[in-house]
């Protein structure tokens, strides 16, 4: 059996890393006992999957993990024991349980995030949305290339000191930094948060977990 | 008291591992401060991915919050990037529990584990906005106190630390807090610190070298003496006699981010008494004192269940000769809470196959690698430095394991040790080479990784009075070493940088002299000089030069007996002459079995303090202890089954 878990993570604890996060997740789950299943050979790992790694420093109430059992479990049993067992600012939000099968990574087509900014981005917004292609340089794989950032902006907006911007996954993901050297806009330290992943299915949009009110400002607000 | 927090954070998008700067561990606190508390910075002088796991540090943590007058949080020395963006935006050194300035702090309390620290604890005071030399400090000003194996030779840092305290700190924490607590009530009035510091100075276990007038006879060091009547003349060490007492820490901090030893770890003892004559921690933390059976399963069992941790780690300078340290690794195994998932590790395993034994019970999980210390090259070199481990022993364990089917066995060497020949040196490479031909008898591809390290000597050991080889020499080591393992497949051989051995040596024998070299190496950017990264020889010489200081007389030269020694003033409890002897001793290549199942020899350590062992076991560990229950004739030879592999391997291209 598998189960996924949608989490939040918030507050101090986004200063951690993708690979933190994962070691949290590996002892939360020894703490409440679930039966996970380990690799075999000298060296077993436990058979969990996260999706695309979150920036460090980047909050979430939208960050999804799977968890292949020996056994099975109820993940909304589960759910507030394990936000229990993880550090003060990764909370469960939501879990489910099926067979197994597709993977996050392939099926998570692009995401929306939330970035706080001091300043008027209007014009920049405007200017982007209009252009054909936005080429900037990045850093993939330790080497400088250059692209058109374009085709991956889904969608952006900015109102109330809020950019809204949904990037797309596929080919080439695009990073929230990225999108803000292409609006020209480099600042210290922008609060971002990543809101939704979603997936495609049947030709409609889907979230792997959806909240009842994902836009209300879960788990935020809390001691930072 | 506000939390610096807001100013800390917009650093962080700008600097690595943000997640030093955090806190948030599990098992963290948020203590309150207050007028009536006396509030202690704990520091760790290293990154915080090197000091979270200190145990004392945690102890301390413990023990300080559980008390009613005192608070205490944690810090470690922010990396060189941090640095220049708190410097930059005047950021202070900040605690990670609640990110308050330490100036907000009664107590800097460092944790001093190895020498070449030293240049971040001038950092960290100056970080944290008190003048770095003790002498300019004012009521208004922190105390800055400083502990751990390293202060047992204080001078290098006696400038700028105001007091150092001696040996175990569970109970004389408590003891300073009260001192300080009344300084704190009283308002610090003007003249005030004079008067707390020679009232600390009274406390057992603390030194406060301000009290202390340091007179020099040429280079020599002529006297360290009280300056008043009720100053101690020689400082005793403190020693917790139970350690069944201090059931600590009961709740290991565990880190959100990776760090050296990510682990539950246990202390199943403290002391030693193998004798190792190199070894500065087995010299001074005698006697042995074991936690009771049931405690340590009680500790591991809630450890776990509490922190998640698949590893636990029994700590101790030699665990394996923890009594009946088979049937509690069992025990561990087999509790059903830990699910078949949880390893045990024995840091510092004996050489001995019983040890194999037992490790391959407990490493049925995660078989990555056995480590032994052998130290010595040869049976002689061994008997001069008493690691009494038989040739016969070092095969058999390395057998045991290859037959148990690990791969990878690591050796640890000292080179630039007393007596040392070429001889000794090359024994390492054919020690090593024996060990992976015993490897060949299982048709196995094995490695053997030695790793060799230059012989600082340390104070309080018989080998302080030792003139440390040069840098010059320990590369010629090296390089023989390099030579004559070059064509051997299957052996790995490292070494660690003689460069850094000679800076060691300059701050672990050094007298107060030293401190304004440190302080120059400090002012000129000489951080983290534990950092391959950062160290730099080059900043050490110019300021010993500068300072007209010899490093041939601090390093290199040996001393005589009737030579005043920068730490004669300071006592550990071995005796002068206990050490003496054992250093003639030495000279002559004669070991010295393990006290705890002879007779005593009357070091000092237990007789001086009215205190005895605490063993559970009345005989040594099957497969002996330093030549108890052992024959010690044949240290030098070769086992007869071991000579045809050999022979087949020399010849192998
Ligand atoms: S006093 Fe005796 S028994 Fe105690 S550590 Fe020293 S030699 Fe061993």
């Amino acid at each position: 059996m598998r189960l996924r878990f949608r989490f939040a993570k918030a507050g101090k604890v986004r200063w951690t890393s993708h690979r933190d996060v994962a070691r949290m997740w590996e002892r939360a789950l020894r703490r409440v006992r679930v039966p996970v299943a380990y690799s075999g050979g000298f060296s077993p790992r436990p058979k969990l999957s996260f999706g695309l790694a979150l920036p460090t420093g980047a909050e979430s109430v939208a960050e999804y993990l799977d968890v292949e059992l020996d056994g099975a479990a109820d993940p909304a049993e589960l759910a507030p024991l394990l936000s229990a067992a993880l550090p003060v600012g990764v909370d469960v939000l939501g879990g489910v349980g099926d067979e197994g099968g597709s993977s996050l990574q392939n099926d998570v087509t692009a995401c929306r995030w939330e970035i706080e900014i001091d300043g008027d981005l209007a014009p920049a917004v405007e200017a982007m949305l209009a252009a054909d292609s936005v080429v900037i340089t990045r850093q993939r794989k330790g080497q400088d290339v250059t692209d058109d950032i374009r085709p991956a902006i889904i969608r952006l907006e900015f109102a109330d000191g809020v950019l809204a911007a949904e990037l797309a996954t596929q080919p080439r993901g695009l990073r929230p930094s990225e999108l803000l050297a292409g609006l020209g806009f480099e600042p210290e330290n922008a609060r971002v948060r990543r809101t939704h992943q979603w997936i495609e299915r049947d030709g409609a949009r889907w979230e792997p977990i959806p909240l009842d009110a994902t836009d209300a400002p879960l788990a935020f607000g809390r001691a930072s | 008291m506000s939390s610096l927090w807001p100013r800390i954070e917009p650093l962080l998008a700008r600097v690595q591992k943000p997640a030093r700067y955090i806190g948030c561990e599990d098992g963290a606190q948020a203590p309150r401060g207050g007028p009536g508390k006396v509030g202690w910075l704990l520091i760790y002088p290293d990154a915080y991915e090197v000091g979270l796991p200190n145990q004392g540090l945690q102890i301390l943590y413990e023990i300080l919050n559980e008390r009613d007058h005192a608070f205490a949080e944690r810090s470690y020395a922010p990396w060189p990037d941090m640095e220049t963006l708190m410097r930059r935006r005047g950021v202070p050194l900040f605690s990670v529990d609640t990110h308050r300035a330490a100036a907000d702090f009664d107590l800097l309390a460092f944790n001093l584990s190895a020498e070449l620290v030293y240049t971040n604890v001038l950092n960290c005071i100056d970080l944290a906005g008190v003048p770095v030399r003790a002498e300019r400090r004012g009521e208004e000003d922190l105390l800055v106190a400083a502990g751990g194996h390293c202060a047992f030779n204080p001078e290098p840092l006696a400038d700028f630390v105001d007091l150092f305290v001696m040996g175990d700190g569970e109970e004389v924490v408590s003891e300073i807090n009260s001192v300080v607590l009344e300084w704190k009530a009283s308002g610090r009035t003007a003249g005030s610190r004079q008067a707390v510091l020679r009232r600390l100075a009274a406390v057992p276990g603390v030194y406060v070298p301000s009290m202390y007038d340091v007179a020099y006879d040429g280079p020599r060091l002529a006297a360290v003496t009280p300056r008043y009547p009720d100053v101690p003349e020689r400082v005793e060490k403190r020693t917790i006699s139970d350690l069944a007492a201090w059931p600590y820490p009961r709740r290991q901090l565990v880190p959100l981010t990776e760090v050296v030893h990510d682990r539950l770890n246990v202390e199943v003892f403290r002391g030693c008494t193998r004798g190792c004559r190199f070894c500065q921690a087995g010299m001074i933390t005698r006697p042995v004192r074991e936690r009771p059976a049931d405690q340590v399963r009680a500790m591991v069992t809630e450890g776990l269940a509490r922190t998640g941790h698949d590893e636990v780690a029994l700590t101790s300078l030699s665990s394996a000769d923890y009594s009946g340290i088979a049937g509690v690794v069992t025990d561990i195994i087999n509790d059903p809470t830990c699910s078949g998932q949880v390893s045990v590790s024995l840091p510092s395993l004996r050489v001995d196959a019983f040890t194999v034994g037992v490790a391959s019970e407990i490493q049925k999980v995660r078989r990555t690698g056995l480590t032994f210390a052998p130290e010595g090259g040869t049976w002689r070199m061994r008997q001069v430095i008493n690691k009494l481990i038989r040739e016969e022993d070092l095969y058999g364990a390395v057998d045991s394991a290859f037959s148990q089917g690990w791969q990878r066995v690591k050796l640890y060497f000292l080179t630039g040790l007393p007596t040392e020949t070429d001889e000794d040196t090359l024994g390492i490479a054919e020690l090593a080479r024996n060990c992976v031909a015993v490897g060949h008898r299982y048709g196995r591809k094995v490695t053997v990784a030695a790793s060799v390290g230059g012989f600082v000597p340390k104070p309080h050991t018989p080998f302080q009075w030792f003139g440390q080889d040069t840098v010059a020499e320990l590369q010629r080591k090296i390089n023989l070493l390099r030579d004559a393992t070059r064509r051997d497949r299957g052996v790995a051989l490292r070494w660690h940088d003689p460069k850094a051995t000679l800076a060691e040596g300059i701050a672990s024998r050094g007298d107060r002299r030293i401190g304004a070299v440190i302080e120059e190496v400090w002012w000129g950017g000489g951080t983290f000089q534990e950092w391959s990264e950062f160290f730099d020889l080059g900043r050490w010489e110019a300021a010993m030069a500068a300072h007209g200081l010899s490093i041939e007389w601090y390093v290199n030269r040996q001393r005589d007996e009737d030579e005043v020694l920068p730490w004669d003033h300071i006592s550990a409890g071995l005796h002068r002459d206990f050490l003496w002897q054992d250093w003639q001793d030495a000279l002559s290549h004669q070991g010295l079995e393990d006290c705890r199942w002879t007779p005593c020899y009357d070091c000092g350590a237990c007789t001086g303090y009215g205190l005895e062992h605490v063993v559970a076991s009345a005989v040594p560990p099957a497969g002996g202890s330093q030549g108890t229950g052992q024959d010690l004739s044949t240290g030098g030879a070769v086992p007869v089954e071991l000579l045809p592999a050999r022979v087949a391997a020399t010849s192998a291209p």
